[in-house]
């Protein structure tokens, strides 16, 4: 896993960036996923929607707790990962790749300077 | 560290990696990996939970049955020694104190297994209800409870060599009936009772002996594909099963009735503790029912969420669940009986509507006999 693009929140999503690129890509973080224990459907915005930071998007439902999904950052929504509506369970397999939530072209790409890096999230859940 | 109170079994499970919590005051398992797979493994292999912080009360003297017979609503007179039962025990207003199973031992013993949430509360129910010449104890601290459940469990057990001296009575047990038994100098009870809808057994060792027994049946079950199953999988197991849970279904509001279980409430009994309240509220028809509703989408209808008929709110949520073996997004609520013939259903899921419509209950239909 390369951590060196990517951004975390407080909230536990992670800001994956590739360089040259304003569509970044949005999950929830390891941790997240192991607190919410087995995810059992994710809903998402629809394609087109514009998104604000720190809004509440989405909902992540897991057997034992429901959570709101936030964005991390501003922008369009341009693609939403589609296999996750048959097999939600991924996002707890795989958080960090296969369970990808959506791709937003982000409004301004300054914004990924106010999020944090990964050694500074390991620190916020105490790892 | 947590203040909770560690079963015999809480070493175990922390060593095995579960997401502990603390459940009833007790540092309890909720699942060792995914609830999902844990609740699959039951209904197709077999599964052991720990259960240890279960109550356990123990009634002695001559008419100790008759004295637990007076308090429940459920009728244990002609139970004979090693029959089991569940039951509800109710304050003279008819709401229930508690759910629980009312084991006989003997003529002369009862053991009383009850929520752990309602250990101390049951206990002064029950001891302010004593009699002279029956004695009462709380020995919930000298057993550990082993729950080993799933359509593989008896042919597994039998595998267990503590078992070999039982393997008759593991085969011919029916469907609550318990046996108690001599393992190495230890005495151990069995009961045929479970809380998840399918072929199990309860299995009640001596607190000392409980690390030891999980260790022999984890070991032996390996071939059978056996799984430690937290608290998590035993909730989406009774759940489907539509099982009462206290403190959702029934609490110190609700009546037996109300929750739909009036298979335990036996009017036919002369007296018991709330006969005379229930007695009324039979005849004139229980101001709630318990009712199943099923969600065509995703999301989870969650204890507490509204439910309204026609469009007026008319009760709440009591459990609910993406069921795993069902696949679709259930509930359990209570709703005012006026409401029972509503035209449409919805309920409101955290700031939105959404349709919903009645299912029968049970969701899942019990394989334990």
């Amino acid at each position: 896993m390369n951590f060196d693009n990517m951004r975390f929140t407080k909230n536990h999503e992670w800001v994956a960036f590739e360089n040259g690129s304003d569509v970044v890509t949005v999950g929830i973080t390891d941790f997240a996923a192991g607190e919410l224990g087995d995810i059992v459907f994710v809903e998402l915005p629809e394609i087109g929607t514009t998104v604000e930071s720190m809004q509440a998007i989405g909902t992540i439902e897991a057997v034992k707790t429901v959570a709101d999904l936030y964005s991390p950052v501003s922008g369009v929504v341009k693609e939403v990962n589609g296999s996750l509506e048959e097999n939600p369970d991924v996002v707890n397999k795989s958080p960090f790749k296969d369970g990808w939530f959506l791709k937003i072209d982000l409004e301004d790409r300054a914004q990924l300077d106010d999020l944090m890096a990964k050694s500074d999230y390991d620190t916020l859940v105490g790892r | 560290m947590s203040t909770s109170r560690r079963t015999p079994l809480s070493e175990i499970h922390e060593k095995l990696g579960a997401k502990m919590v603390d459940f009833a005051g007790f540092w309890m398992p909720v699942a060792y990996g995914s609830i999902i797979e844990e609740h699959t493994a039951v209904r197709e292999r077999v599964g052991m939970f720990d259960v240890s912080h279960m109550g356990e009360f123990i009634v002695t003297g001559d008419g100790a049955t008759t004295f637990v017979n007076d308090m429940i609503t459920n009728d244990c007179s002609k139970l004979g020694p090693g029959g089991v039962q569940y039951t509800a025990m109710c304050r003279e207003n008819g709401t229930v104190v508690d759910d629980l199973l009312v084991f006989v031992l003997d003529d002369r013993e009862v053991m009383l297994i009850v929520n752990a949430s309602n250990i101390d509360k049951d206990f002064e129910h029950v001891a302010a209800r004593k009699k002279p010449g029956i004695e009462l104890r709380n020995v919930s601290d000298d057993f550990g409870l082993l729950a080993v459940q799933g359509p593989a469990s008896r042919d597994m057990l039998k595998k267990c060599s503590m078992f070999q001296p039982v393997l008759k009575e593991l085969d011919e047990t029916p469907y609550y009936k318990g046996f108690r038994f001599d393992a190495g100098g230890s005495e151990v009870f069995v009961t045929r009772t479970g809380y998840t809808g399918e072929l199990g057994f309860e299995i009640f060792v001596p607190a000392s002996m409980a690390v030891r027994a999980w260790n022999e049946i984890m070991e032996t079950g390996a071939d059978s594909g056996i799984s430690p199953i937290g608290l998590g999988a035993r909730d989406t197991l009774r759940f489907e099963a539509s099982f009462c849970l206290y403190g959702h279904e029934l609490d110190d509001e609700t009546s037996p009735l109300e929750a739909g279980l009036d298979w335990i409430v036996k009017l036919k009994k002369e007296r018991f503790t709330g006969d005379k309240a229930l007695r009324e509220e039979k005849a004139n028809g229980p101001r709630r029912v318990l009712r199943g509703f099923e969600f065509e989408g995703r999301n989870i209808l969650r204890q507490g969420y509204e439910i309204l008929g026609d469009g007026e709110v008319i009760g709440k949520v009591t459990s609910g669940t993406f069921a795993p073996t069902l696949q679709k997004s259930l509930c359990m609520a209570l709703i005012d009986s006026a409401a029972d013939d509503a035209a449409s259903y919805s309920a409101n899921i955290r700031n939105r509507s959404v349709p919903v419509a009645k299912s029968t209950l049970p969701f899942y239909k019990s394989r334990a006999k």
